[in-house]
Parts: C-alpha cells; structure tokens; sequence
C-alpha cells in the first residue's frame, strides 16, 4: 500500500505534460485505493490491535522496514489518502492546462507516499528517512513554479529549516535509540520511564522538539510556512491543513508516552505552543493577502496543539487529536476556497475584494461554514474541539500563575481567531461588490467545489452529532496514544452552563468587537501593518543565511588556493610529515637479511642516472629539449636496472614506454612557447630565491625520505606469502612459465582488463581533446623553419614512391623495419606467457614501428597509402579481451576463468591453446591502437597547423 | 645494491619533486616523469633485489625463494602503461591550455613575477 504512491508518481512523471485528465485520474485513483485500503483496516485496529509487517534490512544494525498501524496511525492515514483524494480533484481543475501537470503529480504522488510513510513506521530511522522525503518532496512542490522568486525562495526557506530539523531529530532519535537499546517503536514506547529517567532525557527532548518545531512552524521556526505560500494553492491545501506541517505535532503525539509528563516537556510545548498560538492569530490579523490569513491561522492553530500537547495530560492529548482533524478538514476547505477566489478573480488582496457572495454564492457559503468552525461557532467541530481546549486550560496549570494566564491566553486566542475568521469571510464574500478586479468572478465549476463541500459536510456532521460520527474513531486514536488508559471525556455539544463556554461566549463576543475595532482603525490609517515585520523571522533567516555564505566563502578563500603549486606543495609537504609521523612511532628492528653484493658498474651506471635527472631537474626550463633527452637517459637507467635485478619484463616494457614518450614529447615541443632566460634581470629578485630555497628543500626532504623508506624496506626479509603462492601455481594452474604474465593475463586479469580500458578511454580522450585544439597563433610557424623554406613546399608530393631529399635513406630502411618489427611484436605477444614478452610489450613495439612510418614518409603520403584505423584496433582489442573472459561463462567457470585446448592438428603434432593467449591479443590490439591513436592525433595537428596556413 | 638502488629512488624523487613546483607545464610533465620512475623503482624494490633470478619457472618445482617476487614487477608493469596513457593526457591538456590560454603556466595564467 505504501508503494502504491510512490509507483504511482514514477508512472505520472512519464506521461505527456499534456495529459492533464489522464493524470488526474491515475492520481485520483491511486489517492482512492489508498484512502478504501486504509478505511477497511478500520476493523482491525478498532480495540486498540496493532498490524505490523516487518522485512529485515540490516538486521545488525537493528534496522528492519516495519509497518505499524494502529489506532492514530490509522486516523491520520486515513486523513493524508483522504484529503490526498480531495486535492488532487481540485487540482485538476485548479492547475492551467499549459502548468507541467505531470511533475505536480508526480511530486504530490511522492509525497503523499511520504507522509503515509511517517506515520506508518513502526521503525524511528525509517521514519526519519519519510521525514527527509516529505521536506524534499514538499521541496519541490512549494517551488512548482520555479520561474518565480517568490516560489524558490519559499522554498528553499522551507527545505532548510524542515531539513535543518531532520537533521537535530534525527540526533535526537539516535539518542534514543542507544538510551533504548532498539529503534522499534514498540520498544521505545515501552521504554518511556527509561527515557525520561536518563541523564540525556533534555538532550533529546530539545533535538526531537527542533524537529517537530520546524516542521510544524513553531515559534521561532513559524516564519517558513508564511513563505511557502507561494506554492500553487492545492499544495498549500495539502500541505498546511492535512500533512506537512501535521507531522510535528504527530511525532510529538507519537512520542507523547515517551517524552511527556515532565516540567521540562510542559515548559518548553506549552511555552513555544502558547506564543505560537497567540503571535500566529495576531499575524493573521493584519494579513493583506488571503492566503496570508490562513497561514498565519494555520500556524496559531498549530500552536494551539502544540499548547494542548505540551499540557501533560490525556484528555489535552485527546483534544489535541480532535482538533489535529478539525484542523485538517476546516483548513483544508479556506485553501480551497481561497484557490477559487484566486483563479476566478485573479487576485488575493483582501483590498480589492470584496462582495463575491453575489457573484459566487455556494464558494461563499463553503467558506463561511469552514471559517466558522475555524472561529469556533457552535454546531461545527471546531467549536467541540476549542470547548476541550478551554477546558483543559483551566485545570492545567499547577502553580496559580499559569492558572491565570492559560485560561486568559486561550480566550484571547479565541477572540483573534473570531476576529480573522470574520475579516477573512467579510471582506471576501460581503459588503459591496468590487469592481476593478482583474477578472470577473464567477461561479466555477462544481467538481470544483466538490471536495470544499465535501469538507464542510464532515464538519457539521462531527460538529453536530459527535458521539456518534467521530467518537468510535477518536476513540481508537485515543487507545492507541495511551494504551488503553482512557480518561473519562465526553463528546457533547451540551455540557451545561460551565466555565468553557462562558469563554467560548466571551471569545466569540470579545472577536466581533475587535474585528469592528480594527476596520473602524483600518478605515482610519489604511497602512499596512508594517510593525508585525519586525516578528517576521524571514529577515532573520536571510541575515543567517548571508552570513553563513560569506563566513564559508571566507573559510574557502583562506584555505583554498585556485593555483597548483600552493595545492602541490601542501600535498608534497602534508603527505612528509604525515610520512614521518608514522615513521618516528614504528620500531625499526634490526636485520638479517643478506645484502645483495654491490656492484661497481651498477654504481657507476646510477651515477650516469642521477646526472641525468639532476640536470634534466635544472635544464627542464630553458633547454626543453635537453632536458627531455636527459629524462630519457634516466628512463634507460631505469630499463637496465630492471634488465638487471632479475625482471625483464619490465625492463621490455619500460624501454618500449620509453621510446613512445619520447615521441609524444618531441611532438608536443612544437607547441610549447620560446623561452629564453631574461637577461635584462641578471638577479633574481629575493622572494623567488626565497620560493626556490623552500622547494628545494622540500624536494630534498621528500627524496631522502624515499630513500629512507626504501633502504629501511630492503633491509628487511621480505615477508610476503602472495608471492611463493604466484611462484608455485603458475605453472599448474596458469599454464605459463613466465609468472609475471601469467598474473597480468590470468590471475588478476580483471585488473588488466580495467587497466587497458583506461588506456583506451585516455586515447580517445586526447583524440576528443585534440579535435577541438586552437594552437597558439606563435607556435603557427616557427620562425626558423620559415626562414629555411617556403612553407608551400611543405607539400609532399603524394605519388612518389620515395619522399625526396634528406629523408630518402632513412625512408628505405624505416619501411624495411615495418614487416620485421611486426613479426618481433608477434613473436613477443605468443611467447610471453612462457618468456619475457607478452601483449603490452608486443604492442608497444607494432605501434613504435608504425610511428616510425609517419615519421619517415610524412603524415599526407603515409595515410594515402595505408589507414591504420586505431579506432578499430581499441575496440578490437576490448572485444578480444572482453570476449575471452566471457568465454568462461559458456562452460560455466567464472568471469576470466582460463579455459586450456590441447589438441593434437596432423602436421603440426601436439598444440597447447588457452584463453589467456586471446585475452593478451586483446591487450595487445588496444596498447597498439591506443598509442598510435595518441601519437597520430598529435601529429595532425601540425599538419592541421600548416594545411591552415596554406588555406590563408 | 641495496644502497645504491635506495640513493637512486631519493634522487629521482627530489628531481620529480622538484620540478613538479615549478611553474612552467613542461617541467611538471617531465617531473611527473622522473617521478614515477622513483615510485616504479620503489614499489619494485618492495620485493627486495635479487640478480638473474626472473620469475620464471621450469617445468621442474623450483625453490620459490629463490627466484625474483613476481607481484611487483606485475603491478609496475601495469604503472608503466597507464603511467605513458596519463603522461599522454597531461600533455595534450597541457598544450590545449597553451593554446586556450597563451601562456604555459601551469595556472593558465602569469603570476607576478
């Protein structure tokens, strides 16, 4: 049942935006079934039952999704699904055929599914999981209409108070989950003394009454809901009368076993509650726009709960339950209203309006009777609802202060709300009509009204026979609040002449007065009521906000730095001391390990490296080219050490690398500009000398700590047992001599497979990235160049067989090299997995000899000939790879599973076939493919370069 | 050997570091360069030197001991090939913010002198 709305709103989301009935009635639909589901578990839960369905989800966390229905839960299902139904009807006809109705449905579906969440958990972290929904949900919805202002910031106002909320409550619902042990609602309703008894009890008190506050627009959190009124107003319906700002006061209802009935609970509820209740009618006082006035009310009677909740006894807690529905269907009926008066006049302004009961007599009677029960006029329920309110204010209070002041603040609070009830009704539906409204009203149609008078009719039903309409149901909510301790309270229309209805009296009387006062004042100085501004939290939300965009702003600027070398040296540095700090605390022991023997031509060979890389160090800025032959002689240095020390794998493989960087070096040099020491400033000035020193220092730093490290690693006997078991097995399970292949191409042959889809990725990223490249208008033509020869000669003459002048020799035997470098590649490629060799080193070898083509025969002659196509070699080789891993599957091994083929072929004797050889044809393919894609595309842009030179 | 390999680590990784807080592209490509040849040799020399003793087995059982550790050399075979395809990327970024740009200063942009 929860799912149901949520599929539903994936299944709104997908259909034309212009399929406004068709989404009506799949909302509609779902929304109903919802609603007849809910109503036909009545039964069950009617004495007090609980239905529970659990499914586990993190059993070790103690986390499972469990649905609780019970009693309360039942009654506000049943008034989201119910009044979800009413407003989706009215939204059909509210929304304008050219709104994107499917994302209002959607989101509304979405929501709905949310708030059924909340109150159906049986779990407090799911809860708080639907608690997060609806705030992103009801996110959404307030910013419908997102090319207004007004609308994003409602709504972002409303997402950052509410989400802000979660976030304390759900701190709050951790404490009590390690206070109680579970986070099963049952077990923390069972747990209610513990709670209160613990040391951490005002510590969760706050955070669970942060969440509930801001979600249900308490003081000083109220100033949200005011603001997200700009939302379309069949939202504003839902959300302000039936769910959203509901789910505080159910949580507190919820927990209302738990957290109640301390001195701190009844200060801080009743407190909040109390000046809720009274700013909020005060506010709505002197609203100017209609849906202003309800949502101030909305907020005063939020407040009013609150205040009923915060009282520390059942039957307040029973009244509150009462009025949380009375609420919901009064509430919900004005929005609907007010949404009537806006689409027909086109307008809210309680000025401009005025006398619409002529005009449109059943909207103006819908809202009368809602207001009325909203202002507490007997034979409505609002009327039964603040009679309990009075009453339970009188007996409230211990001390004779609060014996004084609830009942006085509740009457008071019941005169303001007669007050703007009237004005509300008043200056709407009578007096004269008004003439310079933007559209002229009318009637709309009755589907319209529908759900309105739908409303009112549950209004006056529960107002005047409330024994007998919500009694049994109230009952039910009321058993499961408080297991099954029922106070004694009666649901009369006629209790006698008593204390609460002298004030209901005194209310009623006292509101005509003040509102006649305020229209005679009204009259008089026609301002607006600019004082109650300085009440509007909003300006203090907006300075937070500010303020907390410029402090994270400056914390940014501070500690962030957009150039690299800053961010390098804070890296290089962190990551050495971080080094040496865990260095200075492990205990170096002392070794046996047998060193290996020195050698002197190693030596002299790495004095020849470090020469190299120093002066590559020192050249890399002036003399690229230098620098770069340098590097390279380092990079050989590397090679024959690893030629040396027992791996030539590597040592293939690093050679090879090495000969391809060094042409993408070289090709990327043509593009880099001149640079020539400034001699005009023999000295360097002091700061940079300074900068020099400190990296200097830190590279020296950072060299002799690896040099440390390493030494300190050498020194130790190697304690590895990957490295015997690799040694072992290659051969009987890997079927290849040549171990380091066999890891690469067998044993973690996903890893390769990973890694060759990288090097393919980078390929054609650097394809993609050189398609777009605009080189440097300088580095067009180098000057030397132009000065030697004419660029136009630069044509290469596409039929000669041999390119003409100095490159003739070297053209000859680079071609020669192409068949024999081929066959060497292959020879690498199938031998490998028995001898130094395999797919990386064969395809470096292939794609060198093919750079060398270029090299020799020019860009434009080569291509006419021969098209290498690296494209179809990258993804060639992926599928080879690929493909060679999913055979495993077919005689159901696991992915990358070698599979071996012994076959005896007449002629050729006895052949051993594997899957790895296809597996290290695919890495062969895509390393050739992929080099040769890098390599050409860098070299087309010279040839681009000159081809639009030639152009202009 | 072992000292000689460590010294040769420590100076290949000063020289990459070095220039990689240099300002201009170029010596930051070629200190990146030499500084993966430091951290190649380094994870290399994790599984200590040994010399003519590849990772090569016959078809006899052989002592495992005494033949070259096989795990390092494969993870820096996979560095070298993804090293040369990232050295690729960085250049090729390199040059096309030279040419977006106009200056070759690693943050697009002069600083003060």
């Amino acid at each position: 049942m929860l799912l149901l709305p949520f599929a539903g709103s994936l299944c709104a989301a997908f259909l034309p935006s212009n399929a406004r009935n068709r989404e009506a009635w799949l909302a509609g639909a779902i929304t109903l079934a919802c609603t007849i589901f809910i109503a036909f578990q009545y039964p069950a839960v009617a004495d007090g039952g609980v239905i529970r369905a659990t499914w586990q989800w993190a059993p070790q966390l103690g986390l499972s999704v469990q649905l609780r229905l019970d009693g309360f839960a039942w009654l506000f299902a049943l008034l989201i699904s119910g009044i979800g139904t009413l407003v989706v009807m009215y939204a059909r006809y509210y929304m304008s055929p050219a709104d994107p109705v499917p994302r209002f449905f959607s989101f509304l579906l979405a929501f709905m599914g949310a708030m059924l969440g909340v109150v159906l958990s049986g779990n407090l972290v799911q809860m708080i999981v639907f608690w997060e929904l609806t705030s992103f949900t009801s996110f959404m919805l307030i910013a419908y209409w997102y090319h207004l202002q007004v609308a994003r910031r409602g709504a972002l106002m409303a997402l950052a108070v509410t989400a802000a909320g979660g976030l304390c409550l759900l701190a709050g619902v951790l404490m009590i989950g390690q206070v109680v042990g579970s986070y099963q609602l049952d077990d923390v309703l069972a747990a209610g003394e513990i709670i209160r008894a613990h040391r951490w009890y005002p510590a969760i008190l706050v955070l669970v009454l942060l969440g509930a506050f801001t979600k249900s627009a308490q003081t000083p959190f109220h100033f949200w809901l005011p603001h997200a009124m700009s939302a379309p107003t069949p939202v504003s319906a839902y959300l302000h009368s039936a769910t959203m700002v509901k789910a505080g006061v159910f949580l507190l209802a919820r927990l209302w076993p738990v957290l109640s009935g301390t001195d701190l609970w009844f200060t801080l509820v009743c407190g909040a509650g109390l000046i809720t209740l009274l700013l909020g009618a005060a506010s709505a006082l002197f609203q100017r726009d209609l849906k202003g006035i309800l949502a101030y009310s909305t907020i005063s009677h939020l407040g009013l709960i609150t205040l009923l909740l915060g009282m520390n006894s059942p039957l307040a807690l029973i009244a509150a339950v009462f009025h949380m529905m009375n609420h919901a269907t009064f509430k919900a009926t004005l929005f609907m209203a007010a949404g009537v008066v806006d689409h027909e006049t086109g307008t809210r302004d309680l000025w401009r309006l005025g006398g619409l009961a002529r005009v449109m007599p059943l909207t103006a009677l819908l809202a009368t009777v809602a207001a009325a029960a909203m202002a507490g006029v007997p034979l409505l329920n609002g009327f039964l609802s603040k009679e309990m309110f009075f009453a339970e204010s009188i007996f409230a209070g211990q001390s004779m202060l609060v014996r004084v002041l609830l009942p006085t603040a509740a009457t008071v609070a019941g005169m303001l709300s007669v007050a703007y009830s009237l004005r509300l009704v008043r200056q709407t539906f009578f007096g004269p009509l008004s003439t310079d409204l933007p559209r002229a009203p009318h009637e709309p149609i009755r589907w319209m009204l529908l759900p309105g008078a739908l409303l009112v009719a549950t209004c006056l039903l529960v107002g005047i026979l409330p024994a007998v309409t919500i009694g049994p149901v109230l009952q039910t909510a009321a058993i499961s609040l408080l297991h099954g301790q029922l106070p004694e309270y009666s649901l009369k229309l006629w209790h006698g002449f008593t204390l609460p209805l002298g004030m209901s009296v005194v209310a009623l009387i006292g509101g005509a007065l003040t509102y006649a006062w305020l229209r005679k004042r009204e009259a008089r100085t026609a301002t607006n009521a600019t004082r109650w501004r300085l009440l509007d939290g909003r300006h203090l939300f907006n300075v937070m906000m500010v303020a907390m965009i410029r402090s994270a702003d400056r914390a940014v600027r501070s500690a962030y730095s957009r150039r690299l070398q800053p961010q390098l040296l804070v890296i290089l540095a962190g990551t050495a001391a971080l080094a040496y700090g865990i260095a200075t605390r492990t205990p170096i022991r002392a070794s046996s390990m047998p060193l290996t023997p020195p050698s002197a031509s190693f030596a002299l060979l790495w004095i020849v490296g470090a020469v190299c890389a120093i002066s590559a160090a020192i050249l890399a800025k002036f003399q690229r080219l230098a620098a770069l032959i340098l590097a390279g002689g380092a990079g050989l240095v590397v090679v024959l050490t690893f030629a040396w020390l027992s791996a030539p794998d590597l040592a293939l493989t690093q050679l090879s690398v090495e000969v391809v960087t060094l042409v993408l070096l070289l090709l990327a040099l043509r593009w880099m500009p001149r640079r020539v020491a400034n001699l005009a400033y023999p000295h360097t000035p002091l700061t940079i000398r300074l900068r020099r020193a400190r990296d200097l220092l830190l590279a020296t730093v950072c060299g002799a700590g690896m040099a440390t490290l390493a030494w300190l690693i050498m020194l130790r006997p190697s304690s590895s047992r990957i490295a015997p078991f690799f040694l072992d097995n290659a051969l009987p399970l890997g079927g290849g001599h040549n171990v380091v292949n066999v890891i690469l191409v067998d044993f973690r042959g996903f890893d390769t497979l990973g890694e060759i889809t990288v090097v393919g990725v980078v390929a054609i990223t650097v394809y993609k990235l050189l398609r777009r490249f605009r080189p440097a208008p300088e580095s067009m033509t180098p000057k030397q160049l132009r000065s030697v020869e004419p660029v136009s000669t630069n044509t290469p003459d596409l039929n000669a067989v041999l390119p003409s002048g100095v490159m003739r020799v070297p053209a000859v035997l680079g071609r020669l090299l192409l068949p024999v470098a081929a066959v060497i590649s292959v020879f690498f490629l199938l031998r490998g997995h028995n001898a130094p060799g395999g797919g990386f080193v064969g395809g470096l070898v292939l794609a060198t000899a093919f750079i060398v083509q270029y090299m020799v025969s020019g860009t434009l002659w080569l291509e006419s000939r021969m098209r290498i196509h690296p494209q179809y070699w990258i993804s060639g080789g992926l599928l080879c790879a690929g493909g060679a891993g999913i055979a495993a599957w077919f005689v159901k091994r696991n992915f990358l599973t070698s599979l071996e083929w012994d076959a005896h072929l007449p002629m050729l004797g006895s052949v051993h076939l594997s899957s790895t050889l296809v597996f290290d044809l695919g890495v062969y393919l895509l390393v050739v493919g992929a080099t040769t894609l890098i390599l050409v595309a860098l070299a087309h842009q010279s040839l681009r370069g000159h081809l639009q030179e030639a152009a202009s | 050997m072992e000292a000689i390999i460590a010294l040769a680590i420590g100076i290949l990784t000063a020289c990459g570091v070095w220039l990689l807080l240099r300002p201009r592209t170029f010596q930051v490509v070629i200190g990146l360069s030499l500084l993966s040849y430091a951290v190649n040799l380094f994870i290399f020399s994790t599984g200590r030197l040994r010399v003519d003793q590849p990772p090569i087995v016959g078809d006899a059982a052989v002592n495992a001991a005494q033949l070259a550790d096989p795990v390092p050399q494969s993870l820096v075979l996979t560095a070298i090939v993804i090293g040369f395809a990232t050295t690729a990327l960085l250049l090729v970024v390199m040059i096309a913010v030279r040419g977006t740009t106009g200056t070759d200063h690693v943050d697009g942009q002069e600083n003060e002198p």
